[in-house]
């Protein structure tokens, strides 16, 4: 139990906060004026793509609608990332709070909650606070007496990563297959049924009342020059404390790997499956948008793992997820598996390996979707950052045993 | 599939629309609703749907075989879903697939045949600091060891 508190103990979304306090606030400020303090805070977007909240907040905020939508991706799929299930689970107020505000800034009456089927067990809980914030009229018509009226549903998924990505989401929630739209037009002025919709992850809408209440200078004053405020990161793998934890941007894996006591660490995979993996030589970099960006997962392997194992899971992973649209992801990824497991007999050649890494090079560029221009990303990093593991058979696990 | 049970999923169809209404953005919780209750959307279900949703039954089946959460075959009363992401799999996936898989008679991917188990592979779950962890239904499992699994089976098992 100790040890929760410990972990729950942060300087931003996990310090004290009263809940509700936020949204008190925010709805006595002027829509410009919470606009200004989220551009001075510098928070942007912590699903993985990094885009400024204000400047997306801004644009719905200025396009010319009768119906505008906020959506928060609580799609949360990639694995080794659960930061936003802790959030959802124990501090939903934040959530809410963050989506109301957005709704009052931008002007939507509306809200949505993408949420991911595997978390259905949350869904009874979410809309009984929901109900509370009704009943204590924090949610409905004229909330806290102001000419301001919004409502929040909550949508479940079913079972597919790429729906985290935000125009496959509103595919999803229109009652289509999940397949990512063609941008421009962006969500900002074409999503949700074609209106204006601002689609937020969990984390960065969290963040929005503690910046409401203390004030955008005071967040930026956390962070680096580049990316500002804390991260929350699901921390898992080999080490004696996983779990969630919410850390300045900057910080370096060395530091982190300490924190989390991560003995014999060999890799660490940093932004899930789609992250790029680094060896103990590149310890010293540090999790930010400009050095290793991630959207809050860290998965930890000790010298007792077997890279290739590791490398054909996250392959696996992405051959059965990519939705099939465009060419380069759909063929592209079922040709880096077949090469992984190629490896695996020792049947590769050194020109199939330069060819396969051109490959994976053009499906960066030419995928539709972010799915298929950062699947290549773990299998050129773990190819580039353990080739003598991987290329020498002999210092090898057995490959059933990750 | 028996003729009362077709009856059943066509006559909760009609009880369900009512709440949900006809507008395509209601497809999906539609279509999650039936599979919820009878662990599959069968093709006549998709016909249905389309007809009250009027739009054409190869959109609706065009949905429903891409989620992985939505299937045309019964599955069972009870879906095990274990996850095989990189942080269960490093804790132990491979034990707890074992396990399931001799204690339920069935190989990954199967239903028994009474229809009371479907045991197959999920992408992260979103635990991975619980690992290994495993879902039944929408209840999750973690941190599991062979005691607890056995437990676990032995509380669905009994549960008719
Ligand atoms: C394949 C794929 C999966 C994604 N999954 C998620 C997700 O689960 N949650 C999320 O917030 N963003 C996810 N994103 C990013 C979203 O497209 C989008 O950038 C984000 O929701 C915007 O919110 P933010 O600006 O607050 O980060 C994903 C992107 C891709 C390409
Ligand atoms: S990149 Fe992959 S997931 Fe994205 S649209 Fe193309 S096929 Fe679909």
């Amino acid at each position: 139990m100790t040890e929760k508190i410990r972990k729950r103990d942060g300087l931003i979304i996990f310090s004290e906060y009263e809940k509700f306090s936020g949204l008190k606030k925010a709805l006595s400020l002027s829509q410009d004026d919470i606009l200004f303090e989220l551009k001075s805070s510098n928070l942007k977007g912590r699903g993985g793509a990094g885009f400024p909240i204000s400047t997306k907040w801004m644009l719905t905020a200025a396009a010319q609608s009768s119906e505008k939508y906020v959506v928060c991706n609580a799609d949360e799929g990639e694995p080794g990332t659960f930061k936003d299930r802790v959030l959802l689970k124990e501090m939903p107020y934040l959530i809410f709070e963050g989506m109301i505000i957005a709704g009052y800034t931008i002007g939507a009456k509306k809200g949505i909650v993408y949420l991911r089927g595997e978390y259905n067990y949350l869904v009874n809980p979410l809309n009984e606070f929901l109900d509370e914030m009704k009943n204590e009229n924090l949610l409905g018509e004229n909330i806290l007496g102001k000419d301001f009226s919004f409502e929040i549903e909550i949508f479940s998924g079913h079972g597919a990563y790429v729906c985290g990505e935000e125009t496959a989401l509103l595919e999803s929630l229109e009652g289509q297959r999940g397949e990512a739209r063609n941008r421009p037009p962006f969500p900002v002025n074409r999503g949700y049924k074609g209106f204006p919709t601002t689609v937020n992850n969990v984390e960065s809408l969290s963040t929005v009342p503690h910046i409401i209440m203390k004030g955008g200078s005071w967040y930026s004053q956390f962070g680096t020059e580049k990316s500002k405020g804390t991260k929350l990161i699901s921390v898992s793998g080999d080490c004696e404390k996983p779990g969630v934890y919410e850390i300045e941007w900057g910080t370096s894996i060395y530091d982190l790997l300490e924190l989390v006591k991560a003995e014999n660490t060999k890799a660490v995979q940093v932004g899930g499956a789609s992250g790029v993996c680094v060896n103990k030589s590149q310890f010293d970099r540090t999790i930010a948008y400009e050095d290793l960006s991630t959207g809050g997962s860290i998965m930890i392997f000790n010298e007792s793992r077997n890279m290739l194992a590791i490398l054909k899971n996250f392959m696996e992973f992405f051959v059965e997820e990519s939705c099939g649209q465009c060419t380069p992801c759909r063929i592209g990824n079922q040709k880096l598996l077949a090469f992984v497991e190629k490896i695996i007999q020792n049947e590769q050649t050194f020109s199939e390996l330069n060819k396969i890494k051109e490959l994976a090079e053009t499906m960066k560029i030419a995928s539709k979707c972010g799915l298929g221009q950062s699947s290549p990303n773990p299998f050129l990093s773990i190819l580039e950052n353990f080739k003598e593991e991987i290329f020498d058979s002999n210092s090898r696990g057995k490959y059933e045993h990750v | 599939m028996f003729v009362n049970e077709k009856e059943k999923i066509l006559e909760f169809i009609d009880t369900i629309i009512d709440k949900h209404g006809i507008e395509r953005t209601s497809l999906l919780p539609i279509l999650g609703e039936i599979q919820e209750k009878f662990k599959c959307v069968p093709e006549f279900a998709q016909q249905r749907v389309a007809k009250i949703m009027d739009i054409h039954p190869v959109e609706v089946y065009s949905v429903v075989s891409f989620y992985s959460f939505l299937n045309v075959e019964k599955k069972g009363k009870y879906i095990l879903r274990v996850c095989r992401s990189v942080s269960c799999d490093l804790a132990g996936k491979e034990k707890v697939v074992n396990i399931l898989e001799r204690e339920l008679g069935l190989k990954i991917g199967e239903t028994s045949a009474d229809k009371k188990y479907t045991l197959e592979y999920t992408n992260c779950m979103g635990l991975c600091d619980e690992a290994p962890s495993l879902a039944i239904n929408d209840q999750v499992y973690t941190k599991l060891t062979t005691e607890k699994l056995y437990q676990i089976l032995s509380e669905i098992k009994e549960n008719k």
